[in-house]
């Protein structure tokens, strides 16, 4: 047990990496034509299932353990910091680990009721892409991260793309291309950094920002813009957030409620690098983003919600609603104190299981109405009124903010921490009407479907949706209820993580050891193998 | 008159970058993929100088005694690896969505609709 806790952080990690080759030896079931009784098809299922619930057991143990305040870092081969690969578990990393476990197991127990097999290797596929999250939720190294998108991205490319049709390899172009764009400039960024820091761990980061002063300074937040850029279009900040829609609606069910904890990697990557690298205490570049941060957070709020009053089906509807919830974690995150990154936090975990747990349904409500499909027009009433219009009724309130369900908790927590903000009645106004106008969206939609029915059309041949599908979306809906149930001690994590985020000398020290007390740690490198750190011109950069 | 190096790498990504943007926003998607290669080119070398740039010194401990930086040149290793993997996917998708929509505009517009 000791080998298990020694190398529990970088479990999370090797363990899809490893059901993922696994997968890929035992090779597909050959495409379309199986049938779904294929015995390749169950036993990756079967294998694929096996490794999410070891992957949700593990990383619940990972929350424990950084529960009690515990800062794990996990120096792979043992090279020191900040020359090796440092993987690091704090309490925002645990959460993180956390929530994509908790959303990857009901995606994954709804994709094998038939979505796994309308196209090839969907589950190592998707075991990639949990490799991809965890890594970049517990790399402790800004180039790792950009290795850890690289392989969520891949790995979201195919996964966009399956099941296939005209639809979603024109949009699945589109959504390819700009992410290599965002790559480009994630690259720019990140050499930016390098130049003048001489170090990309994000540990020693901290410590090396707020020493750079005068015309190196504004390099370096140059550097912070970029990755802004960067991160912003993953995350779908303002002006960055219109291919979001398109892409996740023409996604299948699955695959867009996995890709809901997508976004909140670049909104964590934010948190990571701006809130706190480039956040308080930061010198010359404290604050670099916040001017701006904050209203692009508050206009993405605003974006979002106006796409979902104006769109026409429902799984576009959602994909809008993604866009809104995450401008109101950014908005928490624009705030810069403490208090409203918890609720930022509570609100990002909960938002993330309710617009996970919306894709599944609008998938179910769509397949029931016929012709008409997820299109709000009137159309055959759906064979399960009762338990889909509740399951909707109940994410909806939870994702408008109606108490007592953990939207409001998280909407309250993110109310009370703006008080006394310059900024605090455009963020009241904006959580509040984004929170009502998503009420009067979703209730538009509900109404729509479930009781402006046509009766004149032919009923459809609908049956009920399997057990296994309503099963999986109960158990997104069912942990968004106990979030709000277990909300105190929740909320008592999450204050805590974000205290330990912003807290970059902690960080340092469980990163860097001793050294990370240390004034002075890597400094821009002078081609001199004992050359003091001012004598950098003797050799001469030629 | 002698250039500077430093002149002659900036001035050259920027041309580059430069038209890798420009194919980049042109609406046939075999030309978009060319931009892109042609931006992933122009970073790896802006990668590579963020190392500075050194004449006579190879990134070798205790070959010589000026040695350059060879953390950039790992990094642009990585990202060379990443770019060619992602490069002959866009192709490769690329190609997919020109079977399926039968045209090669990056919206699926049919051919007659945009201007060659």
């Amino acid at each position: 047990m000791n080998w298990l806790h020694t190398h529990l952080p970088i479990l999370p990690v090797l363990l899809p990496s490893a059901t993922a080759i696994v997968l890929l030896l035992l090779g597909d079931h050959g495409g379309d034509d199986a049938s779904h009784g294929h015995r390749k098809l169950l036993w990756a299922r079967r294998l694929a299932l096996a490794s999410v619930l070891s992957g949700l057991i593990i990383s619940a143990a990972l929350v424990y353990v950084a529960a009690g305040g515990e800062l794990r870092a996990y120096l792979v081969g043992e090279w020191p910091a900040p020359y090796g690969i440092a993987i690091v578990i704090d309490r925002f990393s645990a959460l993180m680990l956390l929530l994509t476990s908790l959303v990857a197991l009901p995606v994954l127990w709804y994709a094998t009721g038939g979505w796994d097999a309308h196209g090839r290797y969907f589950h190592a596929l998707f075991q990639f892409q949990l490799m991809g999250l965890n890594g970049a939720f517990v790399t402790g190294d800004l180039f790792n991260l950009f290795v850890f998108f690289e392989v969520l991205l891949i790995a979201s490319y195919v996964l966009m793309v399956h099941g296939q049709g005209a639809a979603r390899f024109r949009v699945g172009l589109h959504y390819v291309v700009l992410n290599l764009a965002a790559s480009a400039l994630f690259l720019i960024g990140v050499s930016l950094l390098y130049a003048k820091t001489g170090t990309l761990n994000l540990a020693d980061l901290a410590l090396r920002v707020p020493k750079i002063e005068g015309p190196d300074a504004a390099v370096v937040q140059a550097a912070a813009w970029l990755l802004l850029v960067v991160f912003g279009f993953k995350a779908a900040l303002l002006p960055l957030s219109l291919w979001l829609p398109a892409t996740y609606a023409a996604a299948c069910a699955p695959v867009a409620a996995l890709f809901a904890i997508m976004t909140k990697v670049g909104v964590y990557s934010i948190w990571r690098v701006h809130g706190v690298v480039f956040g308080a205490d930061a010198g010359a570049s404290a604050y670099t983003v916040e001017p701006l941060l904050l209203p692009l957070a508050l206009g993405t709020s605003v974006l979002g919600v106006l796409g979902a009053l104006a769109a026409h089906t429902l799984e576009r509807l959602v994909a809008w609603l993604t866009v809104a919830s995450v401008g109101t974690v950014l908005v928490a995150l624009a705030l810069f104190n403490a208090d409203a990154w918890s609720a930022g936090l509570y609100y990002m975990a909960n938002s993330t299981l309710v617009i996970a747990a919306l894709f599944l349904l609008a998938e179910l409500v769509a397949a029931q109405r016929g012709d008409a499909a997820d299109r709000l027009v009137p159309a055959t009433p759906v064979a399960q009124p009762a338990l889909l219009g509740g399951l909707l009724l109940l994410t909806a309130a939870s994702a408008s903010g109606l108490p007592p369900l953990p939207g409001f908790i998280g909407k309250l927590m993110l109310l009370e921490a703006s008080t006394a903000h310059t900024w605090q009645i455009a963020v009241w106004v904006t959580v509040l009407g984004v929170g009502f106008l998503t009420l009067i969206g979703l209730a538009r939609a509900g109404s729509i479907m479930f009781w402006h029915v046509r009766t004149d059309l032919p009923e459809g041949a609908a049956s009920g949706a399997s057990p296994k599908l309503i099963g999986a979306t109960l158990l997104l809906i069912a942990a968004t209820v106990a979030m709000s149930v277990f909300a105190a001690p929740i909320e008592r994590y999450t204050a805590a993580a974000a205290l330990q985020l912003g807290d970059r000398a902690a960080y340092a020290r469980a990163v860097l050891g001793a050294r990370g007390e240390a004034t002075e740690t890597t400094r821009p490198y002078t081609g001199r193998v004992d050359a003091p750190a001012g004598a950098a011109s003797a050799g001469g950069p030629r | 008159m002698s250039i500077s190096m430093e002149f002659l790498f900036a001035t050259g990504i920027g041309w580059v970058v430069a038209v890798g943007i420009y194919l980049l926003l042109r609406g046939r998607s075999f030309v978009v993929v060319l931009g892109l290669s042609l931006i992933g080119y122009a970073v790896n070398v802006f990668i590579f100088t963020m190392g500075r740039l050194w004449s006579a010194a190879p990134p070798i401990l205790g070959a010589k005694e000026s040695i350059t930086d060879p953390l950039p040149q790992a990094l642009v290793l990585t990202a060379i690896v990443i770019g060619f993997a992602t490069t002959g996917f866009v192709i490769e998708l690329a190609l997919r969505s020109r079977h399926d929509s039968g045209s090669d505009h990056v919206d699926g517009k049919p051919d007659a609709a945009e201007p060659r």
